[in-house]
């Protein structure tokens, strides 16, 4: 699949600041004053920042408030509600961290629950689409729940907590990428089965329909730098787990916080693209490529 | 809603004949042509005349050379299948489900899989989902297209009653291409498909397709791997013939 950048973003950006938001609500990290403003103001920039950036992969922007009509069968439709539940519950919370009005902390609990179905159902976005077997299964929303609150957890100078968590986004990667890799041959789509001529015996690709590009390869059967794959799992298994437990563990408190911040963003950004670029939809049978 | 609906009352869709088409492309052209006026966005092509063009279609035809299995140890020829590829209407069509603004949708009336594209906010979440490839974004509209199964004509009173089909199948010069209701067991379609053995493409995926592709009829001689192949077995005659036989010896 093509790996936009807006949709990386947005998804990197967004788990981030709802992971943390989830924090701040839980009343993990309890800040008062202007340490409140900034920290609340940091969580709802990424989570807002991550939700507008979706927004420019759009054809048609202008009507995607149309989105949350359909959150009967679309997880993209329950997505823009849960994050408008989330970002709604949490501003009383916000406000009473501000300015000290004392709300009670059910409310931030709430919303913190918000920002975790929040980040599910970005990642059922993904995971229900059988067409990419990659993606097809519960590897991908244990992976985005994991790397969400443990960039949460890192914001929150958890270091405890961030160690767990970003050991459980090291563990629903590698699941991710084992599982991945012999999902397209167990969802058992193969040329044959594309196009029904798999009975008579091997199904080659004579001739193309169009010489030209068209929006199926550019969008569905992207294969640049898959090649490059082992080496970007290392760096994001590096970045975005290893280096940021170790930064939090053995340096001095907030300077192992910011250097665990950037090794888990560039960590989290490998990822992501390796998830798009990675993986494979099965229309790419009836061109003869994966 | 984009939920789908429980049953149709017909099931409109197309019967492909993958011994009869011949890979003439008539159909896309024909498709291309009916679809760039009247219904929706017309589909637009980006730089078409220069060294990279590329456009919007709602229909492809593909070419697969088939190279059979082994039998009794004879490889028979290679067969070369043209293979026209378009939307198949599933009865379960995830492209209608995972839509979050409810342009896409399948019509209870006939299960024709349409979008309506005034609502269409071109997330191009549907056509990850299908996985036919039915579904192509308009890099001009940024809306979704995909075949309407020109709903349009299969029901406009103001055309003759021979064009009412949609224009891949009136265009189609091999009938290779049936249109009918395959949720009725007796229409010709539906008869057509149970006596040449009708299948639908990628089971696997669940989709449930309402268009049906009929496979190539078995060759009469399959275990020959060419008909030319006795004419090439040429046996030196003659002067020619003792030539070769004191060559030989040499």
């Amino acid at each position: 699949m093509h790996p936009a950048r807006s949709v990386i973003i947005f998804t990197v950006l967004s788990g981030l600041g709802f992971g943390f938001l989830a924090f701040l609500g839980a009343g993990l990290v309890q800040p008062s004053g202007w340490a409140a403003f900034w920290l609340w103001g940091l969580g709802y920039a990424l989570a807002v920042g991550g939700l507008l950036s979706s927004t420019f992969h759009l054809g048609n922007p202008q009507r995607a408030l149309l989105a949350f009509t359909q959150w009967r069968s679309s997880w993209l439709s329950r997505e823009a509600w849960a994050a408008v539940a989330a970002l709604l519950c949490l501003a009383p919370m916000a406000l009473s961290d501000w300015l000290g009005l004392g709300l009670p902390r059910i409310i931030g609990l709430l919303g913190a629950v918000l920002c975790a179905l929040t980040i599910l159902s970005t990642s059922m976005i993904y995971a229900q689409i059988r067409a990419v077997p990659r993606w097809n299964n519960a590897s991908v929303p244990a992976a985005f729940m994991a790397l969400a609150l443990g960039g949460g957890a890192i914001l929150a100078d958890q270091t405890g907590l961030a160690v767990v968590l970003l050991a459980a986004s090291g563990a629903a990667m590698a699941w991710h990428w084992r599982q991945g890799d012999q999902a397209f041959a167990a969802a058992g789509s193969t040329m044959g089965t594309a196009t029904g001529l798999g009975d008579i015996g091997r199904v080659e690709v004579f001739e193309l329909p169009h010489t030209g590009g068209n929006y199926l390869l550019r969008e569905m059967i992207f294969v640049v730098g898959r090649k490059h794959a082992q080496k970007v799992r290392i760096i994001a298994m590096a970045c975005a787990v290893v280096l940021p437990m170790v930064c939090l563990l053995l340096l001095p408190p907030f300077v192992g916080l910011l250097a665990a911040l950037a090794a888990y963003l560039i960590g989290a950004f490998a990822q992501r693209w390796l998830f798009f670029a990675q993986a494979e939809h099965v229309v790419g049978l009836y061109y003869g490529k994966r | 809603m984009t939920c789908l609906p429980a049953k149709t009352d017909k099931a409109l869709g197309l019967v492909i004949d993958l011994d009869t088409c011949v890979g003439c492309h008539a159909c896309v052209t024909a498709c291309k042509g009916w679809n760039d006026q009247g219904y929706g966005a017309p589909l637009s092509d980006q730089n078409p005349y220069g060294s990279d063009p590329s456009g919007t279609f709602l229909n492809r035809v593909h070419s697969y050379q088939v190279v059979p299995d082994l039998t009794g140890g004879v490889q028979a020829a290679a067969q070369i299948i043209n293979f026209p590829r378009s939307c198949l209407h599933c009865a379960d069509a995830p492209c209608v489900t995972v839509c979050p603004t409810g342009a896409s949708y399948k019509r209870v009336e006939d299960g024709i899989v349409l979008v309506n594209e005034d609502a269409c906010i071109g997330c191009g979440l549907c056509a990850w989902a299908c996985p036919y490839g039915a579904r192509e974004m308009d890099a001009d509209a940024g809306v979704m297209k995909k075949c309407t199964l020109c709903v349009d004509r299969i029901y406009n009173e103001n055309l003759p009653e021979e064009d009412r089909e949609p224009a891949c199948v009136r265009t189609c010069p091999t009938g290779a291409r049936h249109f009918g209701d395959l949720g009725d067991p007796d229409s010709d379609v539906s008869k057509l498909v149970a006596s040449r053995g009708g299948y639908d493409l990628m089971p696997e995926q669940a989709t449930r397709p309402t268009n049906k592709y009929l496979p190539p009829r078995k060759k009469d001689r399959p275990d020959q791997a060419s008909l030319l192949a006795p004419l090439l077995d040429i046996q030196a005659t003659g002067f020619a013939g003792w030539l070769d036989k004191v060559l030989g010896k040499l």
